[in-house]
């Protein structure tokens, strides 16, 4: 890649079920508030923040230009702002271009979701799907999810015990993040006899609703250099969209992440991702997701989910320590969440679930029907 | 502003602009738009790295539209970017895609605004984006009667009304010269009288007649590095520079307040950035986003950067037809078309093809080197932007 771009700052809100007293305007607030803070930057013309970024969606809002609302809280009365209508990880591509086009030298993300607004969260990602063939029969995210979670069982003999495994471990590690408050640790009887939403995906195998906002300041090598002592530079990115149609695809086959992480190593020059990183962040949407996106980043090999689940490879690779999507974010911010995570653990700022001296972090995002579009970020610090 | 490296434009691809494209649903809509783009650089979907997206989903009610649609935009396989920024959606993609080949991450880029009003209700929609408590009830869509008055208010109500539907006639001679615009009505200028009395009254002195249309309709557009784009084309468009400037969501709804106009502000930064001293001399055609008659009469002014009335005189003299000395909206501009997330890339389009010298029938009678095209959007959002015929930098 060309011209080098840190992230300087990151800030995120507590995910909790409901924030009743909060509008998103407020939640992204705070998350501004304490990135201005510790960057000392404004909006001001010459030096300030050249473009702001938003990451929403305007059917979890239920408002036509979701960002319409956000001008204000990013600053942007006569300054630039847009938004990115995709998983959040990609307003961090975004910036990236937009720093390395030239055209501006920081840029500010803020994204928000209140998915307890919606009476059901399937309500809304039913509406991916197109309106002649598949609505009909009534699919969800969940719903398309459960299908792949078959496919993938299958292929890489991931049973309800390892299933249960993952998520007593997440919830393990949500106890040491303070954004997840809300997230009580389960012992793997509860997960195993929670109920079932889409077979063999269980309530408890499903990410919690929650609402949330994250942030992060980009920046240019040189005006990085003035904001922070600990620059993380964005080493690679990469993504891929798969096809839309369920039955076009193979729902075990990672097809778009692989090709999402071989673009994102290729940009970032790395052979190995075996031991490429010391901390890995991934959107585990759903308890299956979380060997089964590993595979695809080729951290163990294609079919050998289970066998790197039984030989501790989210403990021995720092899969998670944040606890991942299972322990709490709106699914539009998931890759924007992790990306944030993955800093806190590059900076040193992890708190109880510092991985020690990290120095390069993965990051990854998941959109749309049984993992349509991927996206993965690399970073790194000096 | 300088950039990383050069960007033109080496292809552009419209359907038909249309009240009902029954006949093809949303992918197969935008697949046209692909297609002809393709065609038009003379390439096929393997050479694409990237592909950007966008509209507003609320009007069709589809969430996170690109996932379905890639089966129309050609995706499959690839890198893609879904931005969408309201009406100035179009223009947004314009500028995302100059990002992503400026920034050197990718070499050729693909970028595809497009929408189906006919899907949805579109004055629902935009009523929809107020704020529930604040603004909601008072928010009557895109409609707005306030630029009439105040149009009528400073210069009296004959003399405004008259530059108003002349502007509207002069569009409407426009489109009836671009084959793709949806409204095309073959108005004559001894019908002004008529229409000025028996359109129909939407909001104050704002009529149907004065209005933007809802169409369907998908704008595709490709971009490519300085040296892609001279292999691959004869005559790019290249892209000089862009500004996206927006403002709060609330403003003073009782009027007698003076404020700066976004408008006016991206002007003044994007003259000042480029050395542009007398826009009218040194640009030679404007693609201008402007949902009414009034609005485009009004906004000349603002993006002109013009003192007292000569934004009235310039529409009293014809100044801005096709073959005035300078054109506004060959094409016809937002009122014979406006498939909003297309809209604003569809003026970046069209400024293009004047530059490429690929608009055909509504070709302007003279040499464009340096064209603007705005977007519109939200609460009084522009995003502006700059092409011209010789490579920028």
């Amino acid at each position: 890649m060309g011209k080098r771009v840190a992230i300087c700052a990151v800030a995120q809100t507590t995910y909790e079920r409901d924030k009743w007293h909060q509008r998103f305007q407020g939640m992204a607030l705070e998350v501004l508030e304490s990135l201005l803070n510790r960057t000392g930057l404004d909006f001001s013309e010459k030096n300030g923040i050249g473009m702001a970024i938003s990451v929403s969606d305007d059917i979890f809002d239920a408002r036509t230009i979701s960002d319409n609302a956000m001008t204000d809280v990013l600053g942007a009365h006569l300054r630039c702002e847009e938004k990115v209508a995709q998983e959040g990880a990609q307003a961090v591509y975004y910036g990236l271009a937009a720093i390395m086009s030239g055209h501006t030298d920081l840029v500010l993300i803020i994204g928000h979701c209140k998915e307890s607004q919606g009476k059901s969260r399937n309500m809304v990602t039913h509406l991916a799907f197109d309106p002649f063939y598949t609505r009909p029969v009534g699919l969800d995210f969940c719903a398309a999810a459960g299908l792949q979670a078959q496919a993938y069982a299958e292929k890489s003999g991931i049973s309800d015990e390892h299933l249960a495994d993952v998520v007593v471990r997440a919830r393990c590690n949500a106890a040491n993040n303070p954004f997840t408050p809300e997230i009580k640790p389960v012992s793997k009887e509860e997960v195993l006899k929670s109920p079932m939403l889409a077979d063999p995906i269980r309530l408890l195998h499903a990410y919690p609703v929650s609402d949330g906002a994250v942030g992060m300041i980009l920046a240019s090598e040189e005006r990085a250099k003035e904001i922070t002592k600990n620059p993380v530079w964005i080493k690679g990115v990469g993504n891929c969209m798969d096809s839309f149609f369920l039955g076009d695809r193979d729902l075990a086959s990672n097809f778009a992440l692989k090709k999402a992480a071989r673009r994102a190593y290729d940009r970032a020059g790395i052979k190995d991702p075996r031991s490429a990183f010391d901390v890995i962040e991934i959107s585990d949407q759903y308890a299956y997701q979380h060997p089964m996106w590993i595979e695809g980043l080729g951290i163990c090999d294609d079919g050998d989910g289970a066998k790197w689940l039984d030989s501790g490879g989210p403990d021995k690779f720092k899969v998670n320590p944040s606890g991942g999507m299972l322990a709490g974010n709106p699914l539009i911010l998931s890759g924007l969440v992790r990306s944030a995570e993955a800093v806190l653990q590059l900076t040193g700022e992890a708190g109880k679930r510092q991985v020690k001296d990290a120095r390069t972090a993965l990051a990854q995002g998941v959109m749309g029907p049984a993992g349509q579009f991927h996206t993965v970020i690399i970073l790194e610090r000096d | 502003m300088k950039k990383n490296r050069n960007v033109g434009i080496i292809g552009v691809g419209q359907t038909v602009y249309s009240s009902h494209r029954e006949e093809v649903n949303q992918p197969e809509m935008i697949h046209e738009a692909v297609s002809a783009a393709l065609k038009q650089a003379g390439l096929t979907i393997d050479d694409i790295d990237c592909i950007v997206h966008g509209n507003m989903e609320l009007f069709e009610m589809v969430h996170q539209p690109d996932l379905w649609h890639t089966l129309g935009t050609g995706a499959y396989g690839k890198e893609t970017l879904r931005v969408t920024t309201g009406g100035t959606t179009g223009a947004t993609l314009v500028c995302a895609a100059d990002h992503l080949v400026a920034s050197g991450l990718h070499d050729i880029v693909l970028a595809v605004g497009f929408e189906k009003l006919q899907e949805g209700h579109t004055t629902g929609g935009i009523t929809n984006m107020a704020d529930p408590l604040w603004g909601r009830q008072l928010q009557t869509g895109a409609l707005t009667g306030m630029t009439a008055a105040d149009l009528i208010e400073e210069f009296g109500e004959e003399r405004a009304k008259k530059a108003s539907m002349k502007y509207r006639i002069i569009m409407d001679k426009h489109a009836m010269k671009n084959d793709k615009a949806h409204r095309r009505l073959g108005l004559e200028f001894d019908q002004a009288d008529d229409l000025a009395v028996n359109s129909p009254a939407l909001v104050g002195e704002l009529r149907m007649i004065h209005m933007c249309s809802q169409s369907d309709g998908a704008c595709a557009m490709i971009f490519a590095s300085e040296e892609k784009a001279k292999k691959l084309c004869k005559q790019p468009a290249w892209i000089k520079d862009h500004i996206t400037v927006h403002r709060e969501e609330l403003f003073c709804i009782f009027g007698g307040v003076p404020y700066l106009t976004t408008h006016k502000y991206a002007a003044q930064k994007l003259y000042e950035r480029n050395g542009i001293k007398d826009p009218r001399k040194e640009i030679d055609l404007f693609e201008m986003y402007d949902p009414s008659s009034w609005w485009g009469l009004d906004w000349l002014r603002e993006f002109l950067l013009l003192e007292n009335d000569e934004h009235i005189k310039m529409v009293e003299n014809g100044d801005i037809t096709i073959d005035g000395s300078f054109p506004v909206n060959p094409s016809g501009g937002v009122i014979a078309s406006n498939p909003i997330g297309a809209t604003a890339m569809i003026r970046v389009a069209e400024a293009a093809l004047q530059i490429m010298g690929k608009a055909g029938d509504h070709q302007v009678n003279k040499p464009v080197n340096q064209a603007m095209a705005s977007g519109f959007g939200g609460t009084m959002w522009t995003v502006l932007l700059l092409l011209t015929k010789e490579v920028p930098w």
